[in-house]
């Protein structure tokens, strides 16, 4: 088990590296930073002092190496746009990123898993079939159509809940069905397939001759193994939700790391752009790692592989 | 014959040609049937757009502004009604569905190549290559797809060459994940092995052997990943940061409706179910495609 989560381990920390590189050189592609900090219509001399005091005149590596060691011990940089250190924005506004990543996976699990083993219990029943409908159309449905739907259902013509903002919690209802929708069709069909997988098998079976309660059986017996692949799943998604949460944090007006990366994104300020594609890759990565983990502890066929 | 249920001897019998089964199969499949024709009829309306198209997509007509559809009271020279540039919003509707499927497909092929090319052969060689293609696959997946297009697209400018640029170089991770675990399964067959004894070439290998015998797995790819880039494309577009106006696209004519929400919740609600239906549709036939191909007694 050591063995395997050292591996893990290793494997992440290189895939974070190589990301932490690609996210430094893509954005140093797209063409002079000095010029961009300068300002529009700065002079020549302007723009060469600017690159004199970033530093930008240096060779590309040992840029790289610093902005790495420095981004290691939390210091981004500051941003161009807001003037203001990028580690504090992004401190301060990741709190809402997670709390409706939080909340949309919740909703997800709470859907998607009960949903999933109902359909698998009754295949081609009606229930099968409404899961496989709220399926189809979750994963056809854009996300930020959806929000402005809802918004204009529940916010503006039933004037339930804020169109915007968090001062209430109810201003988190609306983004938390819209990221947790996102999520549910993928978590709903491998739950599905699983439990199909697990029923077929022959301990089910026994358990079932023995006259056990088919609710237990269904819940207990079958979902513990059918829930394995579920969790790694699960952890992934809760990844692309973060990077989800750029368009529906846009939606709902909630200022949240996902609302920085559009704002710093559409006004070129590129710290604060590298920081967050850095900090939302470096969280995919903990939570892969984290699903690996739990996955052998759960299943301890997986820790040889 | 008929009133017998279908018994071993009746199938021994008559055995019916692969192709045969295959339109059978296919002609059963109802979401396949509905998948292909809303497909179908989106792509010939996208074709033909410059012919059906009742007005100019791009003339403006500043004393037509806003005008509604004809289902909300509006007058039959604007069926669906003008945007608030008084553009005519069918008109705007059938060339987006250009723009639409153009990104899809041309993004989901740029895809298939990378992600098919490092699928094969991680899959074919295992081992070191193997762990290399792997790697590849989950630094892609660690990066933030919408993040990095979206700030590429700001970096390098909204063309639609960029937008179809960069989400054909982010959306090869399940090419390459599918196409390697089908090629795991390939390599193991005997076909394979008598190619390699007879002294068959590997690109020949590769490419007659192998690809022809991934191919059901792939052409399911390829039309999930156009789902992909297409609601993809309708996001960057809706943030800002895609097709870039005037260029009539169902996600930026959704994010200029955005604007009226409160008082013409239409301007988004038409294209939003069009984006919808031919999202449905492509997914539904991609399933469809999967179930038909898929060997006999899997589901």
């Amino acid at each position: 088990m050591l063995k395997f989560i050292s591996m893990k381990l290793g494997l992440a920390v290189l895939v974070a590296l190589t990301v932490s590189f690609i996210s430094f050189i893509l954005l140093y592609m797209a063409g002079d930073p000095a010029v961009s900090i300068a300002g529009e219509g700065a002079t020549a001399e302007v723009i060469a002092a600017v690159r004199e005091q970033y530093g930008f005149n240096r060779p590309l590596l040992a840029q790289y190496f610093e902005w790495l060691m420095r981004a290691l011990s939390g210091d981004f940089g500051m941003s161009y746009y807001f003037k203001t250190p990028v580690s504090d924005m992004v401190a301060a506004r990741l709190p809402v990123t997670m709390t409706i990543g939080a909340l949309g996976m919740g909703f997800a699990l709470v859907l998607a898993i009960p949903m999933g083993v109902l359909a698998a219990a009754f295949p081609n029943s009606w229930l099968d079939r409404l899961a496989l409908g709220i399926a189809v159309v979750g994963q056809a449905i854009p996300s930020f159509w959806f929000g402005l739907i809802l918004i204009v259902i529940f916010s503006v013509n039933l004037g339930l809940v804020p169109a915007s903002g968090t001062r209430h919690w109810t201003g988190y209802i609306l983004p938390m069905i819209v990221l947790g929708y996102y999520a549910t069709p993928a978590i709903m069909r491998l739950t599905r397939a699983g439990m199909l997988d697990v029923l077929s098998a022959d301990y089910i079976r026994t358990a079932r001759a023995k006259g056990l309660n088919w609710r237990s059986i269904l819940f207990k017996h079958a979902l513990r193994n059918a829930i394995i692949p579920v969790v790694s799943l699960a952890a992934v998604q809760l990844g692309f939700m973060f990077g989800g949460s750029v368009v529906v944090e846009t939606i709902f007006a909630l200022h949240g790391a996902g609302f920085l990366a559009w704002e710093s994104i559409s006004r070129n300020d590129l710290p604060t752009m590298q920081a967050l594609i850095l900090i939302f890759s470096m969280f995919y990565i903990g939570f892969t790692l984290l699903a690996d983990i739990l996955n052998a502890w759960l299943d301890p066929r997986l820790r040889s592989g | 014959m008929s009133n017998i249920p279908m018994t071993e001897a009746a199938t021994i019998t008559a055995p019916p040609s692969p192709a045969r089964l295959l339109t059978r199969k296919a002609l059963r499949h109802r979401g396949f049937l509905f998948g292909l024709v809303v497909v179908g009829f989106i792509t010939l309306v996208a074709v033909f757009a410059p012919f059906l198209a009742p007005h100019d997509p791009y003339k403006q007509d500043l004393l037509a502004r806003m005008a509604r559809p004809v289902f909300l009271g509006g007058d039959w020279k604007h069926i669906l009604g003008t945007d608030a540039l008084g553009r005519d919003y069918l008109s705007r509707m059938l060339y987006g569905a250009r723009v639409s499927l153009m990104i899809g497909f041309v993004a989901a092929m740029i895809s298939a190549v990378i992600g098919t090319t490092l699928g094969i052969l991680g899959g074919y060689f295992g081992g070191k290559v193997d762990a290399a293609v792997m790697f590849i696959v989950s630094v892609r997946l660690a990066l933030p797809a919408t993040l990095v297009a979206l700030a590429v697209v700001a970096l390098f400018g909204g063309s639609l060459t960029v937008v179809v640029l960069v989400l054909g170089f982010l959306l090869w991770d399940r090419f390459a994940v599918v196409m390697r675990s089908a090629t795991m399964q390939v390599r193991q067959m005997d076909y394979i092995a008598a190619a390699e004894v007879l002294g068959a070439s590997l690109p020949r290998i590769l490419w007659k052997d192998v690809l022809p015998n991934v191919m059901n797995a792939l052409i399911v790819i390829i039309t999930l990943e156009m789902a992909h880039a297409i609601i993809l494309e309708a996001a960057l577009s809706f943030l800002g940061l895609g097709v870039q106006p005037p260029t009539p696209s169902w996600g930026l004519m959704i994010s200029e409706g955005k604007e009226m929400l409160l008082f013409e919740s239409w301007l988004i609600t038409i294209p939003g179910i069009a984006l919808f239906i031919l999202l449905l549709a492509i997914n539904v036939l991609g399933d469809g495609i999967r179930d038909i191909t898929a060997p006999e007694g899997r589901n």
